[in-house]
């Protein structure tokens, strides 16, 4: 005990044992404590969860298809340059020759085939014709003039050159068709015109999303500001006319709007009846942009209100009166002094309605009809019908960063240990 | 705002009573499409609209048959029981898990709480349709995709931050000094959690529990992916009702769920009420 400087007196337990250690002993059985029981929905979480969105990062980016089905080719082409403009010499040939023996036995040439279709069209039925053919080749002739006598394809630089840019394990070529870009001789270009779609596709749900996020705020800040400028009984009571829709099934409200917007609906119906729309012209608002705004507005709404409540609640009314004392009429006295203090209630609602918006699903798919769809309906197609998940996961991806981005946002205006419900 | 003084201008009057009426359109564009699903789901006939004989309120204009169809269809029958299967279990999952959790972070000393928060959280803040992508992927590796197992999961996983923040927000106010007087006392941390703490949070977790329950009860993008046929939920079965055939047993089913939800809202008032009469508030 050396280090003690003299005169002081070291605190021990009773045991005698230094106190400083005896504490973060303590302290760090604390620490344990609160793990151990955090620990279970960690690892819950971490592998239901995190995993998964993990594994859709990698798959993004993931490309051992042709390594893996074609490993004698991809070693054979690495000698190979598309810039000579010549197609590769019969050392190629011979080496997919073999891997396509083995590839046509294991049914995997049309898995690759459809594969590489989606970076170039018609590479599919290519090796579906190459691969009914490639039995009955005889060995003793050249492989180049075997394959080209199948298919003229096989001759050009072009087929060789996807193939070998796609020989790497891992790609970029999900994020490029994901960005409308590609990669051609010249290095990577946006596609022509005519076939960008994606750019075209996030831009509308950032542009939908945006006009939700508006109506929302419209819709909700007069009535966040009632509910906080009544007496609680009164608001208490008014409050569920917004929990209600708020605790309602998502597909009920949906339904609902897919039954009042129809042409033969409720909302048609009473048009006409009062005569401001004709029989036969009756206004087509589903199944394109103006059903896509209504129902999410409707479905967000609550969203918008929650958050602007909590704020102006907390918004002292004596501030205004001041205001109005001092000379200030009704509006300079809300504009001036009320509206600045409702601003962190409106980042808040807007940038969650937001943040809900951009991932929506459901209510597109079912409202939406072709003009009305979001990025979130390609994915799924691309997941569900299409089959090309590399590109599903390349557009989940992108959506994910955008979200994470606005979380970070939402983070810095109400942090997350902030978020009510109800 | 709330009250017009006496002195106000004709012009403020005006304005008064003109905000009154744009607040009362928006609380009816809320309340109108979930409350005109109610009497279309008695119409006699296969319309999404009201009948003229609805209209003149003749008995013959109303029927029962969407909600005969709804409770005799194997299919909806079949979806129904799925989704009492799938929900409760989720429910117990997510709410067990998460109550451990948010009394985990609730303690002083948690190290690397922010990032644990961040992906405790998680599940609520990314798109459906990632989660859903995402687990599709990993579930078909794991030889999950497709079974009940899967889809319960999945379900408690998305259900867990709301028990997290109802149950963390219970725990801001509750008081630790009763832990260390129970421990005091002689009872060991079983006792306590059961006898002192857990009847405090209760609300909390039963809140909870209802959200996470809502969640998986109403959840139709995951199950869609990651579930087989014979996982169909309500959900499920409503959605393909919805996309490709329009039935108007829809109507019915939507009836029935929004009654579940006065339910529910009910209970987490009456919960809301108990809570702020324990901390010697009074109920507004």
């Amino acid at each position: 005990m050396s280090d003690i400087p003299a005169g002081q007196v070291l605190l021990t337990t009773q045991d005698g044992r230094p106190l400083k250690a005896a504490l973060a002993t303590a302290l760090r059985r604390e620490k344990l404590r609160a793990l151990a029981l955090i620990a279970p929905l960690l690892i819950f979480v971490l592998i239901t969860f995190i995993a998964p969105i993990g594994d859709m990062l990698f798959r993004s980016v993931e490309n051992n298809i042709v390594p893996e089905t074609l490993p004698r080719t991809v070693v054979a082409l690495e000698e190979w340059d598309p810039a000579t403009g010549q197609a590769p010499g019969e050392a190629v040939y011979a080496a997919f020759y073999e891997d396509m023996l083995i590839a046509v036995e294991q049914k995997t040439h049309t898995r690759l085939g459809s594969r590489l279709n989606y970076e170039e069209g018609g590479i599919s039925s290519l090796f579906r014709k190459s691969g009914r053919r490639v039995d009955d080749m005889d060995p003793a002739v050249p492989f180049k003039e075997q394959f080209i006598e199948v298919d003229d394809d096989w001759g050009t630089v072009e087929t060789w050159r996807v193939i070998k840019q796609f020989s790497s394990d891992y790609t970029a070529g999900y994020f490029l068709n994901a960005f409308d870009a590609e990669r051609t001789a010249e290095g990577v270009e946006l596609k022509p015109e005519n076939e960008r779609i994606y750019l075209y596709l996030f831009g509308r749900t950032l542009y939908l999303s945006s006009v939700i996020t508006v109506s929302c705020l419209l819709l909700g800040y007069p009535v966040a500001y009632l509910l906080s400028a009544l007496p609680l009984r009164s608001s208490n009571l008014l409050m569920i006319l917004v929990l209600l829709p708020f605790w309602t099934s998502l597909l009920v409200r949906t339904s609902a709007w897919k039954v009042l917007l129809q042409q033969q609906g409720v909302i048609n119906d009473f048009l006409v009846w009062i005569g401001v729309v004709d029989n036969l012209n009756r206004l087509v608002m589903i199944n394109n942009q103006t059903g896509t705004i209504i129902a999410m507005t409707h479905i967000l709404l609550p969203f918008m209100i929650l958050p602007l409540y909590s704020v102006m609640k907390t918004i002292s009314p004596s501030y205004v009166r001041a205001a109005k004392s001092l000379g200030a009429n009704d509006w300079t006295a809300f504009w001036r002094v009320y509206f600045p203090q409702s601003v962190p209630g409106i980042g808040a609602g807007a940038v969650l309605v937001f943040i809900l918006s951009i991932g929506y699903y459901i209510t597109p798919e079912l409202v939406g009809g072709t003009s009305g769809i979001f990025i979130s309906n390609r994915i799924a197609y691309h997941i569900s019908s299409s089959l090309n998940w590399g590109l599903a996961a390349a557009l989940g991806t992108l959506l994910l960063v955008a979200v994470m981005v606005l979380f970070i946002v939402y983070d810095r205006i109400v942090g997350i240990d902030n978020v009510k419900l109800g | 705002m709330s009250a017009l003084p006496p002195y106000a201008s004709p012009l403020q009057r005006t304005w008064h009573y003109t905000f009154r009426l744009i607040c009362g359109l928006i609380f009816f564009f809320l309340i109108f499409p979930i409350m005109v699903i109610l009497p279309l789901s008695f119409n006699a006939e296969n319309f999404f609209t009201f009948t003229k004989a609805m209209l003149a309120l003749d008995p013959a204009g109303y029927s029962f048959k969407h909600y005969y169809d709804f409770f005799t269809n194997p299919d909806w029958q079949q979806a129904l029981t799925n989704s009492v299967m799938i929900a409760p279990v989720a429910t117990l999952l997510a709410t067990s898990f998460g109550t451990l959790a948010a009394i985990g972070l609730s303690q002083s000393h948690v190290p690397y709480k922010p990032a644990i928060m961040a992906v405790l959280i998680s599940p609520m803040i990314v798109p459906l349709i990632i989660s859903a992508a995402g687990m599709y992927f990993f579930y078909s590796r794991i030889g999950l995709q497709g079974t009940y197992w899967g889809v319960v999961l999945a379900h408690a996983a998305l259900g867990t931050p709301f028990v997290i923040i109802t149950v963390t927000a219970t725990l801001v106010g509750f008081d630790r000094s009763l832990v260390r007087a129970s421990a005091s006392l002689g009872a060991n941390s079983v006792t306590t959690f059961f006898k002192v703490q857990m009847p405090l949070i209760i609300p909390g977790v039963v809140s909870g529990a209802l959200f996470a329950f809502i969640t998986s009860f109403d959840e139709v993008v995951v199950v869609l992916f990651l579930g087989s046929a014979s996982q169909k939920t309500l959900p499920w079965q409503m959605f393909t009702g919805l996309r490709e055939q329009i039935s108007p047993t829809i109507l019915a089913v939507a009836s029935l769920m929004v009654a579940i939800s006065i339910v529910l809202l009910t209970v987490l008032e009456m919960l809301r009420r108990r809570s702020e009469r324990l901390r010697g508030l009074s109920p507004g």
